[in-house]
């Protein structure tokens, strides 16, 4: 059912679904801090960030809301909202530094070898112009072919993300779609110019839950046909332990843990992971009650100069009163003084 | 889109006959005709000859319906001033009115439009605030002062423009214009620029606000994270979208100027409608008082109009709505 999409300036990647970060990865996010400058001061709200991508892999990026995900998502694309701005660090896309390029470079950039998915495809679309025209701006804004080439390519793509009758919807306007066709539509925007990364912050978040797994497998078939490397912002380790092969998860800014999926949700190395995991209900595994994590996320600005979640942790002890570095353990890596132990929640 | 129309024109048919009962209560109740129209030495035969003339010993319904019946067919009767039809002596003004208004309305959008968005992009710059404060300007300033400030600038001083009249018109048959002649074109430009300022400034401020509203939405960051161009962000997806409550307040401007543009008007004796209509309120002029009414209410009824089918070709889910069918899913 899926056309294979013709990639210009192809890039015969062969398969590669590796856990280990390759030697030379698609996406490299080096130390990455992002200050919110007001005028009562500065505020850290991305603190030293580090993570690495391979070609067609599928990291999630994991947290509560305002740990930082998206803003991670954001920075990647440069479209930090003001007054962020990057404080440190260096962001890497096939080795070419993109957080100081010029807004030109990256303009072209965006959309061509970075694309984005956003939460709500009900608000994506402009209201005023047909799907149609939507995409193949997009394609002749990218790609060097005429618009009758790029009305072909919109409607490829279009049958691609699943859209019955294309050739009919491609000149309807969003308001004539429904939430989850929607959604649909803006991957295919997304897909419009083969780019090698996808971000997709909180793609499902605003679905219904049966048109959630829809859309999940279509990113996985989009992810695996194509190539496309997709950072995967959710705040539902449903949808990660579904679609992502790579785990990391935030916490207040900074990474706390990351690693193989199956290896995170089985053993996870630090302890609020574990408190993670712990919250989800599960139908399988019946119980009294979900684990809660007490107290609230520390706000940006008031987080200790130690371990972040030390004051939370039922495990702490005088050692995360410094500040933990992501050490590696197994496969996986993690920001805890007590990682080697083992932790489950209760 | 059809019935759209359908239904409009038959609102419009109603408020038009209130409007119209409005007129004939003015005309009928408002200073005595027989006594406007005779002079002062008529007798009371000729009196009363011209009192059955008119219909005025009718009962008030029917006479009511008589006014009504003329004017569907254009008929508002006699100027008390000059003794001409009324509908002539204002069809012979129109053109000048309209075509002052249109001249400085499309000016006013050319202008405004893009300075809007301008300023919605550029916000603290130095060029922004030095708009704003003009346009605080070109809203609180009344155009008689600006049209006084440009008849002694251009016209006193500097002598390169006509300061009052049309110029030289070109009969069309149906239309007088000013525009096929040059000094109908220069006539045109300081009336046009008085009445202009204050919907460039309106425009401009509308569009900014409406501006800085749509890019804060999710689909404008959309469309940079895409990675289009500046200007298809701006224009093609920002602007469009707030030329909605762009569109309604132009047209109401632009009805309001055809029906007021009176003062300036007076202060270039510019010989358009609003011209006319102070000089038939200095006269008592009735007749021209009540014609006038009503054709400024169709003009509004049609600018209202084209407002609404403008809507259905800007926005599509007007038309899905406007015309009740429902929405593809």
């Amino acid at each position: 059912m899926l056309v294979d999409l013709e990639r210009p300036g192809g890039n015969p990647m062969t398969n590669t679904t590796t856990d280990r970060p390759d030697p030379s990865p698609l996406l490299s996010v080096r130390d990455l801090s992002i200050d919110f400058v007001t005028r009562r001061g500065s505020v850290r709200a991305l603190d030293r960030v580090s993570f690495d991508m391979v070609p067609g892999e599928i990291l999630g990026l994991v947290g509560e809301s305002g740990a930082g995900k998206s803003l991670s998502g954001n920075a990647i694309i440069g479209l930090i909202d003001p007054p962020g701005r990057i404080a440190e660090g260096q962001i890497s896309l096939d080795g070419r530094r993109i957080d100081t390029l010029a807004p030109r470079d990256m303009r072209k950039l965006r959309g061509r070898s970075i694309a984005a998915i956003f939460q709500d495809p009900l608000t994506s679309l402009d209201p005023l112009m047909r799907i149609g025209d939507q995409i193949t701006e997009t394609i002749l804004t990218h790609l060097p072919v005429n618009r009758r080439q790029a009305r072909q390519r919109a409607l490829d793509l279009l049958r691609a993300v699943g859209i019955p009758a294309p050739e009919l919807r491609i000149d309807h306007y969003p308001h004539q779609f429904s939430g989850g066709m929607r959604q649909r539509v803006v991957i295919a925007l997304a897909l419009c110019a083969d780019p090698k990364l996808i971000i997709a912050d909180e793609p499902t978040t605003a679905l219904d839950v049966s048109i959630q797994a829809q859309i999940i497998s279509l990113l996985k078939t989009m992810c695996r046909e194509h190539q496309t490397a997709i950072l995967l912002v959710t705040h539902d380790m449903g949808v990660i332990a579904e679609a992502a092969d790579r785990v990391a998860v935030m916490y207040a800014g900074r990474l706390v843990e990351i690693g193989p999926v199956e290896e995170v949700l089985r053993a996870p190395k630090h302890v609020y992971t574990a408190g993670l995991i712990g919250s989800i209900p599960s139908l399988n595994r019946r119980r009294e009650r979900l684990v809660q994590i007490d107290g609230a996320m520390p706000r940006p600005g008031s987080v200790p100069s130690g371990c972040p979640f030390a004051p939370r942790c039922p495990k702490r002890i005088d050692k995360c009163a410094e500040r933990p570095e992501l050490l590696p353990i197994g496969n996986s890596q993690a920001a805890c003084w007590r990682a080697g132990e083992g932790h489950s929640y209760a | 889109m059809l019935l759209l129309v359908l239904k409009r024109l038959a609102n419009a048919v109603v408020v038009l006959l209130f409007v119209a009962l409005l007129a004939f209560t003015i005309f009928k109740f408002l200073g005595d005709p027989v006594q406007l129209m005779l002079n002062p030495q008529a007798t009371q035969e000729e009196r009363d000859a011209l009192t059955q003339r008119l219909g005025l010993n009718d009962p008030v319904p029917v006479q009511f319906v008589k006014f009504v019946a003329n004017a569907v067919q254009g008929d508002f009767g006699m100027s008390y001033r000059n003794q001409l039809p009324v509908m002539g002596v204002i069809a012979e003004r129109f053109p000048a009115t309209f075509e002052l208004v249109m001249v400085s309305s499309i000016a006013a959008l050319l202008i405004g439009l893009p300075l809007g968005v301008f300023a919605a992009i550029n916000g603290g710059s130095f060029m922004v605030r030095v708009a704003h404060i003009i346009s605080m300007i070109g809203v609180s300033v009344p155009a008689f002062v600006i049209g006084i400030l440009l008849i002694l600038a251009f016209s006193i001083e500097l002598q390169v423009l006509p300061a009052f009249g049309r110029g030289e018109v070109v009969d069309l048959g149906f239309w007088t214009t000013g525009l096929l002649t040059s000094s109908g074109r220069y006539a045109l430009i300081m009336p046009a620029i008085s009445l202009a300022l204050f919907q460039i400034s309106f425009i401009m401020r509308l569009v900014t606000s409406e501006m800085l509203e749509v890019l804060r939405t999710d689909f404008i960051r959309f469309a940079r994270a895409r990675g289009l161009r500046a200007r298809a962000i701006y224009f093609r997806h920002g602007l469009r979208n707030c030329l909605m409550p762009v569109v309604t307040i132009t047209g109401m401007l632009i009805g309001d100027l055809i029906a007021f543009a009176l003062v300036t008007e007076i202060v270039f004796q510019w010989p358009g409608m609003g011209f006319l209509f102070v000089q038939s309120v200095q006269y008592v002029d009735i007749p021209v008082m009540a014609a006038y009414l009503m054709i400024v209410c169709c003009i509004f009824i049609l600018i209202n109009l084209i407002t609404d089918l403008i809507y259905v070709v800007v926005d599509p889910r007007m038309g899905a709505t406007a015309i009740g069918g429902s929405n593809v899913r």
